[in-house]
């Protein structure tokens, strides 16, 4: 898997609370048995009418918007754990993900693909949005090593567990570092009720 | 002093393998479910690194996802959800992983089948690669749902890394009204904290209502934990716990038997120990519930008006739903009924529906979906007579499976087409693309298939006995 520590993009600016991962990606398309190819399904039924024609009105299908970075409203992944919406992000070209609240479940399945969520107070995430709106050139650099993100003149710090934050820097998973405890997991087993 | 714990503290404690200074801890895991949807990926990733299945006994495979609801025994027609199945097959047969497929006497939804068989037991830890094994929680497990990584991770190594939740309690005394169901108490719960309000918590249900609730009854309860954004839901085992599990095929037996209840009764949280966040509800002013919008928070007691506050959120919603503020969703009119899902497909819940349209006349105007939620469940809607009940009353019981509730076999309701549905989630498109969902208990459901349209249904006091 890929590393990395800081960079700096444009975002497409997400304007919507409580996107759950049925919009990320609709249970029609988790018939597939990889890994890969679900960005072209990404947010399906919100990027194309029912005709199948793009939604023009859609961020993603906008031309003034690019990059590797979307900021979406409050809650962002409830409901679904289906870790598709992850891979859908990832495959569509998202690194990270900025909101000022996500669902738990979500959160972990994107850290496990390397996906960086980002939460930052609703006061910045509603400048962050404005400037993106008036201005799609709007650079965001995040600092993973610093855990910062900064645009213009307005810089925030955000939360990351250290571990995962190695993990991310790192390239590692979570299986590389059970697999090597499996002799404390054994002797767990021993004593236990179960 | 020793430490006051929670029943969550007692069973995740229990668990620590190992704890990482500054970091997670790692999480011994006792049962492993899957299904056919969220585990390829996962069998790859261990092929691919070349590691093996660590505790193939500790998994339970079933198809539910993606499985037909008729003619079950003829080949998956459509050509990617066979593939998925078949590869469920392959990988449980090449690790001797216990699978009930297709057709299997056991098969069924994974979180109505677990249960039935007595795999599901106090004091477990139970994960699935879907987020509604939050139900397990019913029986005092910590049950939650994981992505397809953390599948691998547990086939790996049977335990997860994980910083442990918060604590929430949500206690609700006093008396249910009659005619109000544990699926009526927890959207009304959801209704009143909202959808992120469980966000990094575990929840434990307590008070009078959920002590008196059968497991059925919790089983719905703790299901929709995730609703409100909680990793998962747990009650305390007691009396109706070990009756339940007593004599069920994995359920432990004899001496076995006497010592895990004994073990399960100190399964409870200890007077004044302390949790992060709490809520108190009445029970009496819980009444018939109802969704009108686009997210499981968006209940209403189904005699009120839709909220008509200025909110961009809740507009959309209604765009979607084609509802106006302040308006009551009686006697508006619903084609389709569906009842089922994980959430509301054990035979309580049939009990319910047929209780009421026993006599009654399907409307019309109504398809109704009667989805069993295991071979189990449809054998004893057999054996009580339910299926001639519901036959008389024009409706035709399907297979089982998750069906409608997520739509991703041939079960979609129509674009622009309300459903009355007892399943948990009423997001955009979730029962087919264009599909409206009002997400309600059995009861308003089989009301709304008698009637063709959303009707009031009465809360008579019960007499004292």
């Amino acid at each position: 898997m890929s590393t990395f520590n800081t960079f700096t993009s444009t975002a497409f600016p997400l304007a919507v609370e409580n996107i759950d991962t049925d919009q990320i990606i609709p249970a029609r398309f988790l018939k597939a048995t990889s890994r890969d190819g679900f960005g072209e399904n990404l947010f399906r039924d919100w990027r194309y009418h029912k005709d199948g024609s793009l939604n023009a009105d859609f961020v993603l299908n906008q031309q003034q918007y690019s990059g590797s970075i979307l900021v979406a409203g409050h809650n962002f992944g409830c409901g679904s754990s289906r870790e598709h919406a992850a891979w859908a992000l990832k495959d569509f070209g998202f690194n990270v993900i900025i909101s000022s609240f996500f669902a738990d479940i979500f959160k972990g399945n994107a850290l496990n693909n390397h996906v960086l969520p980002i939460q930052v107070t609703p006061a910045f995430l509603a400048k962050l949005l404005v400037a993106i709106q008036e201005n799609p050139n709007t650079e965001i650099e995040v600092n993973l090593e610093a855990q910062t993100v900064a645009f213009g003149k307005e810089k925030a710090s955000f939360d990351i567990n250290p571990y995962k934050k190695m993990c991310l820097q790192k390239g590692y998973d979570d299986i590389d570092f059970l697999v090597s405890n499996l002799s404390k997991i054994k002797a767990f087993e021993q004593q236990h009720i179960y | 002093m020793k430490m006051k714990k929670t029943l969550f503290d007692k069973v995740w404690d229990a668990h620590v393998v190992d704890s990482i200074p500054n970091g997670p801890q790692i999480l011994y895991i006792d049962k492993h479910l899957i299904h056919e949807v969220t585990s390829p990926q996962a069998f790859n990733e261990l092929k691919k690194r070349n590691i093996p299945i660590f505790r193939p006994k500790q998994i339970i495979a079933t198809a539910d996802h993606n499985t037909p609801t008729v003619d079950q025994h003829l080949p998956v027609k459509d050509e990617l959800s066979r593939n998925q199945l078949q590869q469920l097959q392959q990988n449980c047969d090449e690790h001797n992983i216990q699978l009930y497929a297709l057709g299997h006497q056991y098969n069924g939804i994974v979180h109505v089948m677990a249960p039935e068989l007595g795999i599901t037991q106090p004091g477990m830890t139970m994960v699935c690669g879907d987020s509604h094994t939050s139900t397990h929680g019913a029986f005092g497990a910590i049950a939650f749902g994981i992505g397809t990584s953390q599948v691998a991770q547990v086939f790996a190594s049977q335990s997860l890394l994980l910083k442990k939740p918060k604590k929430m309690r949500i206690t609700v005394n006093g008396n249910l009204q009659n005619n109000v169901l544990p699926k009526d108490v927890i959207l009304y719960i959801i209704s009143k904290l909202g959808t992120d309000s469980g966000t990094e918590h575990f929840i434990e249900f307590a008070g009078d209502v959920f002590e008196n609730m059968s497991m059925e009854g919790r089983m719905t309860v703790c299901n929709m934990s995730i609703e409100m954004g909680a990793r998962g839901g747990m009650i305390a085992p007691d009396e109706t716990t070990f009756a339940y599990v007593a004599g069920r095929k994995f359920a432990p037996k004899g001496a076995d038997f006497d010592k895990k209840v004994a073990y399960w009764k100190t399964l409870k949280t200890d007077a004044s120990a302390e949790f992060d966040t709490e809520y108190t509800f009445d029970a009496s002013d819980i009444t018939p519930m109802i969704t009108f919008g686009t997210n499981p928070g968006m209940g209403i007691p189904l005699t009120e008006n839709i909220p008509s506050e200025n909110d961009a959120n809740l507009e959309k919603s209604l765009q979607y739903m084609n509802f106006e503020k302040g308006t009551s969703l009686i006697g508006q009119q619903v084609n389709y009924v569906f009842i089922g899902s994980c959430t509301n497909s054990r035979i309580e819940d049939f009990r319910v529906a047929a209780n009421y349209v026993e006599g009654k006349q399907k409307a019309p105007n109504i398809n109704a979906w009667l989805v069993p939620g295991s071979q189990l469940v449809v054998q004893q809607i057999k054996e009580e007579g339910l299926d001639k009940i519901f036959e008389a009353a024009g409706f035709k019981l399907r297979q089982p499976g998750c069906s409608a509730c997520l739509a991703m076999n041939d079960d979609k309701i129509p674009d622009g087409e309300y459903c009355v549905s007892t399943s948990n989630r009423n997001f955009e498109g979730r029962q087919g693309q264009g599909s409206r969902t009002l997400l309600a208990s059995p009861l308003v459901a089989a009301a709304t298939a008698i009637a063709g349209k959303i009707v009031a249904i009465n809360t008579p006091v019960l007499e004292e006995a």
